[in-house]
C-alpha cells in the first residue's frame, strides 16, 4: 500500500464555475504533501471533498487501498482524517484538556473522568514535544498554543491523516520554525500530513512532495527536494514571478512625518507599562521605511497613534510640517495621509458595501463626487471602474460586486487601489501581504516601490523577514513598545534582524549600520 | 435591480415577503377553521375582500396605515444604520402627546396650527430617541437595553403630562384639540366619504419618499449605512461614527413621534388614554418594517397591507366572529407575514447549497 490517500480525477462544479477538474491527489504513507496554490485554486474544496462536505461530481476516493465515500466529517473522522483549520475551533472559557477532549469524554457513571484524558494528553505532548499546560485557558494562552491544543486535538483522536489549513498565518516566525520541527517529527512518527498553504518557505522547509493547483486543475506533483521556488511559483501563478525587488538608489527628501517622543499606554486594566513608548522617527520622501517586528510588540498602537484611530498619551505627529497629534482622522485622510489598515475586514473595507461604495469610501464626501449632499452615482462607477482598470482588480459583476465576495487578493488590491489613487505624501501599509498569494504579494511590493520611486514616503509595517529586507531603504525594529535598532538593510543578513526582532541586542552580531 | 443589488438582496426581495404573507394568511385560515368551522371560508374571504367592498373602506386602509407606515419606517431606517430601534412605542407616545398639547394650548396659531402641531411630534419624539442614541454612541449601551426603558419612562410621563396639563377627568383621557390643529382632508374626504383618511397618508408618503433618497441617494445617508454595516471601518474612513449613530437614533425617534402626531391629530375622537399600556402602533412597525424588508417604499406597502387586513377583519363580525378572535387572526397574519427575513435566509440558504461560494 503506498498510498494512504487517493483522490482520483475529482470534479466539483459550482453554477458557473468547476472547482475542481479533474483534480488527483495522491499522498503517500508518512509523507508530508503539500497542496500549494493561489487563492481560490480549489485546495479548499478538495479538502471539503475529502471531509464529506461536498460531494463531488466525479472521481473516488481511496484511503488506504480502499475505495470510499465519505458524506460528512464524522466518517472523515472514523477514517482517522483530522484537521486543523485555518480559525481554530477551540471554546475559549475551557481549559486546555479539556478542549482536547471534547466530544470524545471518558465518562464512567454518568461524571467525567479526566484523570485518563490527562494522562494519555500528557504524555502525547511528551512524545511529540507539544508544549502545552492542560489547565490553561484556552483563552490565556498564545495563538501558537492554540495550535498546538489543534494538533493534540487530531493525535488524541488517533487520527493518522492530518491536514494543516494554512497553519502559519497566525504565528509568528518563532513559532512557524517550531511547527515546521512538529510537523517533520509527526511525519517521522508515521502520520500522513497534507499541508495546505500558498508559502514557499515553508514548503521547501517541510514538505516532501507537492501537488500544485491552478484555477481548479492540477498543474503537477514534484519532488520538493528537486524543484526550485521559483518553479514552483511559476507552476502555482502560470507566469515568471519575482520577489526580488530593485530598489534603485535615490536621494531622500524632505521629511514628511515626524514622530516625536509618542506614547501610548496601554488601555488594558492593571497594565501600566506603555504599548508605544517614546518613539521617535521620521519618514522622508522616497524612502520605504519599515517598522518591523514580531506581532504585538506595539505596531497596532502606534498605528492607530499615527492615522488617528487612538489618541496617544503624549508626543507629537508632524505631517507636512503641520502638528496633527490632535486631529481627526478625516483631517488626516485628506491632509496627505494614506493607510493601508493591518485588518481588511475590520478596518478595510465595508464588506456589505459593493465593490464601488469601497472605492469611493474615502472620497464619496469630495466636490466632485457629490453636489448639496446627494452622491455623484454615476462619477462614483466611472471612478470606480477607473481603478479597476488600473489596479486590476478582479471581481464578478465589477463594480457592483459585493465586497464580502472577493477573494482576499482582490480585497487588498481594492483597498491599495483607494489609498494610493489619492495620490497621498505618505503611505502607511500595515502588513499590506498579510495572507496573500505570491502573485498578489509580488503586485502588492510593486505598488509601493512605485509609489516611493515617484517621491513619496511609504511607511511600512511588516512581520515577514523576507518582506523587511527586501523592501526597505531603512529598517527600525520595534521590541515591546520601543525602537530598538535602526538599520540598513544591505549591512545586515536576516539573523540578525531576526535577534534584534526577538529583543536580544545581538553583542555577538555585528553591529548594524546606523 | 440597481438598487436590489445595493440591499444584497439579489432578485428574491419581492418574493420573500409574498410567500411569508401566504404563509401568514394560511395560519389564519387554520385559526377559523378551529374556532369557528363552519364559517371559516366565508371568514377567510371576507378578510381577503372586505377592505375592497367600498371607496370607504378603501379610505381606511389609508387610514390605519399611516401611522403603522410612520414607525414601520422609523424601525426600518434604524435598521438600515445598524441599530435595532424597539423604541418607537414609547417615541410615538411622546410624539402624540406634543402634537396634542400643541394642539389644545395654541390655537391662535391659525391657519399652521396642525402644522406646528405635528412639527411638536417630530421634535420631541426626536428628542426621546436622543438618549438611547447618546447612550450607545459613547457608552456602548445596547441600544434595545436603553430604548425599551424609555418606553415605559414615556407611557408613565405622558400619563402624568396629561393628567396635569390636558385632562379630561370625566373620561380619563386627554382635551380634544382644537378644530386648527386636526390635519386638513384636503379633499379625500369626498373621495372616500367617512373613511377618516386625511393629508396626513401624505405626509406619511412624503416621508417614505425623504427616507428613501437620504438613505440612498446622499452622503449623509452613505455615511449612516456604513457606520450601521461595520463601525471600524467607517471610523478608519473618517466617519464620525458617534454623530452618526446619534442622528440615526433622533430621525428614528422623529419619524416614530410624527406617526403619533398624525393619529391624534386626524381628528376622528381619538384622545391620549391613561392607561397602563404600550402604543401599539410602535410595536406594529416593527412587523412593517420586516414585511417591507426596512426598504422604505416596501413600508408603505407593507402598511397598507396591514391596514387592509385590519379593514377586512373589521367586517367578519357578520360571521359571528368574536372581535378578540379576529385580533387574533388579524395578529398571526402580522406577524407571520413579518417573517419574511426567515423566508430570505432559506431561499439564500438553498441557493447556496446548490453552489454558493467557491474557494
Amino acid at each position: 500500500m503506498e498510498y494512504i490517500i487517493e483522490m482520483l480525477g475529482i470534479t466539483k462544479e459550482f453554477p458557473g464555475i468547476v472547482a475542481n477538474d479533474q483534480v488527483t491527489l495522491q499522498v503517500k504513507n508518512g509523507e508530508i504533501h503539500a497542496l500549494l496554490g493561489e487563492n481560490g485554486a480549489g485546495k479548499s474544496t478538495l479538502m471539503n471533498v475529502l471531509f464529506g462536505l461536498y460531494q463531488p461530481e466525479k472521481g473516488k476516493i481511496k484511503i488506504r487501498g480502499q475505495e470510499v465515500r465519505i458524506s460528512g466529517p464524522q466518517e472523515a473522522n472514523a477514517l482517522k482524517i483530522g484537521m486543523v483549520h485555518q480559525h481554530f475551533m477551540l471554546v475559549d472559557s475551557f481549559t486546555v484538556l479539556q478542549n482536547i477532549v471534547l466530544g470524545q469524554e471518558t465518562v464512567a457513571g454518568g461524571l467525567l473522568r479526566m484523570e485518563d484524558a490527562r494522562k494519555k494528553v500528557v504524555a502525547l505532548s511528551e512524545r511529540y514535544g507539544l508544549k502545552v499546560d492542560p489547565d490553561s485557558l484556552v483563552s490565556d494562552i498564545t495563538v501558537g498554543m492554540q495550535q498546538r491544543v489543534e494538533i493534540l486535538k487530531m493525535l488524541y483522536r488517533d487520527n493518522e491523516i492530518l491536514i494543516f489549513d494554512e497553519p502559519t498565518a497566525v504565528l509568528t516566525p518563532q513559532e512557524i520554525d517550531e511547527l515546521m520541527d512538529t510537523m517533520r517529527g509527526l511525519a517521522a512518527e508515521g502520520k500522513s500530513i497534507i499541508f495546505i498553504t500558498h508559502k514557499l518557505n515553508e514548503i521547501k522547509a517541510a514538505a516532501h512532495r507537492c501537488t500544485v493547483l491552478r484555477r481548479g486543475k492540477s498543474v503537477g506533483v514534484v519532488e520538493v527536494a528537486a524543484t526550485s521556488k521559483e518553479t514552483l511559483s511559476e507552476m502555482m501563478v502560470g507566469r515568471k514571478i519575482s520577489l526580488e525587488v530593485n530598489l534603485t538608489p535615490q536621494s531622500r527628501g524632505p521629511a514628511v512625518l515626524t514622530v516625536d517622543k509618542l506614547t501610548v499606554r496601554s488601555r488594558r486594566q492593571g497594565h501600566a507599562k506603555n504599548v508605544v513608548d517614546g518613539v521617535s522617527f521620521s519618514v522622508s520622501k522616497g524612502e520605504i521605511l519599515c517598522i518591523a517586528g514580531i506581532d504585538g510588540n506595539g505596531q497596532t498602537e502606534l498605528v492607530h497613534a499615527l492615522t488617528g484611530l487612538m489618541p496617544p498619551d503624549s508626543g507629537r505627529l508632524t505631517l507636512n510640517g503641520v502638528d496633527i497629534t490632535g486631529r481627526s482622522v478625516r483631517y488626516r485622510n485628506t491632509h496627505g495621509l494614506s493607510h493601508i489598515p493591518e485588518d481588511r475586514h475590520k478596518h478595510g473595507l465595508v464588506l456589505d458595501y459593493n465593490l464601488e461604495d469601497n472605492l469611493a469610501l474615502q472620497n464619496y464626501f469630495l466636490p466632485g463626487f457629490q453636489k448639496h449632499g446627494f452622491l455623484r452615482r454615476e462619477k462614483i462607477r466611472e471612478y470606480a471602474l477607473e481603478l479597476i482598470e488600473r489596479y486590476d482588480i478582479r471581481s464578478g459583476q465589477g463594480p457592483q460586486t459585493p465586497a464580502r465576495s472577493m477573494s482576499g487578493g482582490n480585497q487588498q488590491k481594492a483597498i491599495v487601489a483607494r489609498e494610493i489613487n489619492r495620490n497621498s505624501d505618505l503611505l502607511v501599509a500595515v502588513q499590506p501581504t498579510r495572507g496573500l498569494d505570491v502573485g498578489a504579494i509580488e503586485y502588492i511590493h510593486r505598488k509601493l516601490v512605485e509609489q516611493r520611486n515617484a517621491g513619496k514616503a511609504v511607511l511600512l509595517i511588516s512581520l515577514e523577514l523576507d518582506e523587511v529586507m527586501n523592501l526597505s531603504d531603512r529598517i527600525l525594529v520595534i521590541y515591546q513598545g520601543v525602537i530598538v535598532a535602526d538599520l540598513v538593510p544591505q549591512k545586515i543578513n536576516m539573523r540578525e534582524l531576526g535577534l534584534y526582532m526577538a529583543g536580544s541586542s545581538p553583542a555577538a552580531a555585528k553591529e548594524g549600520g546606523h | 435591480m440597481k438598487l436590489k443589488n445595493r440591499l444584497g438582496q439579489g432578485d428574491f426581495s419581492f418574493l420573500a415577503p409574498i410567500i411569508a404573507i401566504a404563509i401568514g394568511l394560511l395560519f389564519g385560515l387554520g385559526i377559523l377553521l378551529v374556532s369557528n368551522p363552519g364559517q371559516a371560508l366565508d371568514g377567510f374571504i371576507t378578510i381577503l375582500t372586505g377592505a375592497f367592498r367600498d371607496m370607504r373602506s378603501l379610505g381606511r386602509i389609508m387610514y390605519f396605515a399611516t401611522p403603522i407606515i410612520l414607525t414601520g419606517l422609523s424601525v426600518g431606517f434604524a435598521f438600515k444604520t445598524g441599530l435595532f430601534n424597539i423604541g418607537a412605542p414609547g417615541q410615538f407616545i411622546l410624539g402624540a402627546f406634543g402634537a396634542v398639547l400643541v394642539g389644545i394650548k395654541l390655537p391662535q396659531l391659525g391657519g399652521v396650527h396642525w402644522l406646528v402641531a405635528l412639527l411638536a411630534a417630530l421634535v420631541l419624539g426626536a428628542f426621546w430617541a436622543l438618549l438611547p442614541g447618546l447612550l450607545k454612541a459613547f457608552a456602548n449601551v445596547h441600544e434595545v437595553i436603553a430604548s425599551i426603558m424609555m418606553n415605559y419612562i414615556g407611557m408613565y410621563l405622558v400619563n402624568y403630562l396629561v393628567q396635569n396639563n390636558i385632562y379630561d377627568r370625566l373620561r380619563n383621557q386627554s382635551l380634544g384639540v382644537a378644530r386648527s390643529a386636526v390635519i386638513p382632508r384636503w379633499g379625500l374626504d369626498k373621495v372616500f366619504p367617512r373613511s377618516n383618511v386625511n393629508a396626513g397618508f401624505f405626509i406619511a408618503l412624503l416621508a417614505a419618499i425623504v427616507i428613501y433618497i437620504i438613505l440612498n441617494k446622499t452622503a449623509f445617508g452613505f455615511e449612516l449605512k456604513a457606520v450601521g454595516y461595520n463601525r471600524d471601518a467607517s471610523k478608519y474612513a473618517g466617519i464620525n461614527e458617534k454623530r452618526n449613530i446619534v442622528l440615526s437614533m433622533v430621525i428614528a425617534g422623529a419619524l416614530s413621534g410624527l406617526g403619533g402626531g398624525l393619529l391624534y391629530l386626524a381628528g376622528t375622537g381619538k384622545f391620549i388614554e391613561v392607561v397602563d399600556v404600550l402604543a401599539a402602533e410602535g410595536f406594529t412597525g416593527i412587523p412593517v418594517a420586516l414585511l417591507g424588508m426596512s426598504n422604505p417604499i416596501g413600508i408603505i406597502f407593507a402598511g397598507l397591507f396591514i391596514g387592509y387586513i385590519t379593514v377586512g377583519g373589521d367586517y367578519m363580525q357578520l360571521y359571528d366572529f368574536v372581535p378578540e378572535i379576529i385580533d387574533i387572526i388579524i395578529a398571526s397574519i402580522i406577524y407571520f407575514s413579518a417573517f419574511s427575513l426567515i423566508v430570505r435566509n432559506i431561499i439564500q440558504r438553498r441557493l447556496k447549497l446548490r453552489g454558493g461560494k467557491v474557494q
